[in-house]
């Protein structure tokens, strides 16, 4: 494996490439898209992306955890999470690629 | 909310673009992330999350039907990190 890390700065790169925007517009739809996104999942609403993938918002019951460290009982308070479940396309992609 | 209606929020509010720009440009966002990821690469947006791979080992699995047993080969699966600041968001931080 390669090992790159991409960044906003590379999918901006993208919509310059691709649809010839200035770099600073497409960095700026860049941020509109995962706010938007951000925003819909605050909201509690699920975000469906064809050929891409499913986020959802699940809700967590509150628990006793433990402190690994220390192993004293600590609260934990109920929480909302974050899931992101991969598409077919995505995981047979990914899948293809990453062949040893 | 659907990829369409990601697509329509973004074209509201860019009346100067065309509503196909606007659709290349949400597109090619999703496809610049599935592209990194299936050549093994991170994609790492701040506050948001990150997409990354994950190895998974081989392992003896079983038709659920025949109860027989079949190989499962070592396969990469897509795995996406929670950012924290929209960690706290969801959680009213």
């Amino acid at each position: 494996m390669s090992e790159k890390t991409l960044t906003r700065m590379d999918l901006s790169e993208a919509i310059f490439r691709e649809v010839g925007l200035s770099r600073n517009d497409a960095a700026q739809l860049v941020e509109s898209v995962l706010e938007h996104m951000s925003d819909a999942l605050v909201e509690g609403e699920q975000v469906k992306i064809s050929s891409f993938g499913t986020f959802s918002v699940r809700e967590k019951a509150a628990r006793v955890g433990r402190n690994p460290k220390t192993g004293k009982e600590v609260p934990i308070e109920p929480r909302r999470v974050l899931t992101f479940r991969p598409s077919h396309l995505m995981k047979d992609r990914v899948a293809a690629g990453n062949k040893s | 909310m659907i990829r369409s209606e990601l697509i329509q929020k973004i074209a509201d509010e860019n009346p100067h673009l065309y509503q196909r720009d606007v659709e290349k440009i949400v597109n090619t966002i999703f496809e610049e992330i599935t592209g990194a990821m299936s050549r093994g690469d991170r994609v790492e947006l701040r506050g948001f999350g990150a997409f990354s791979v994950k190895k998974r080992d081989a392992r003896l699995g079983r038709n659920p039907r025949t109860g027989e047993s079949v190989e499962v080969e070592e396969k990469c699966v897509p795995f996406f990190k929670t950012g924290k600041l929209l960690r706290d968001r969801l959680n009213g931080k």
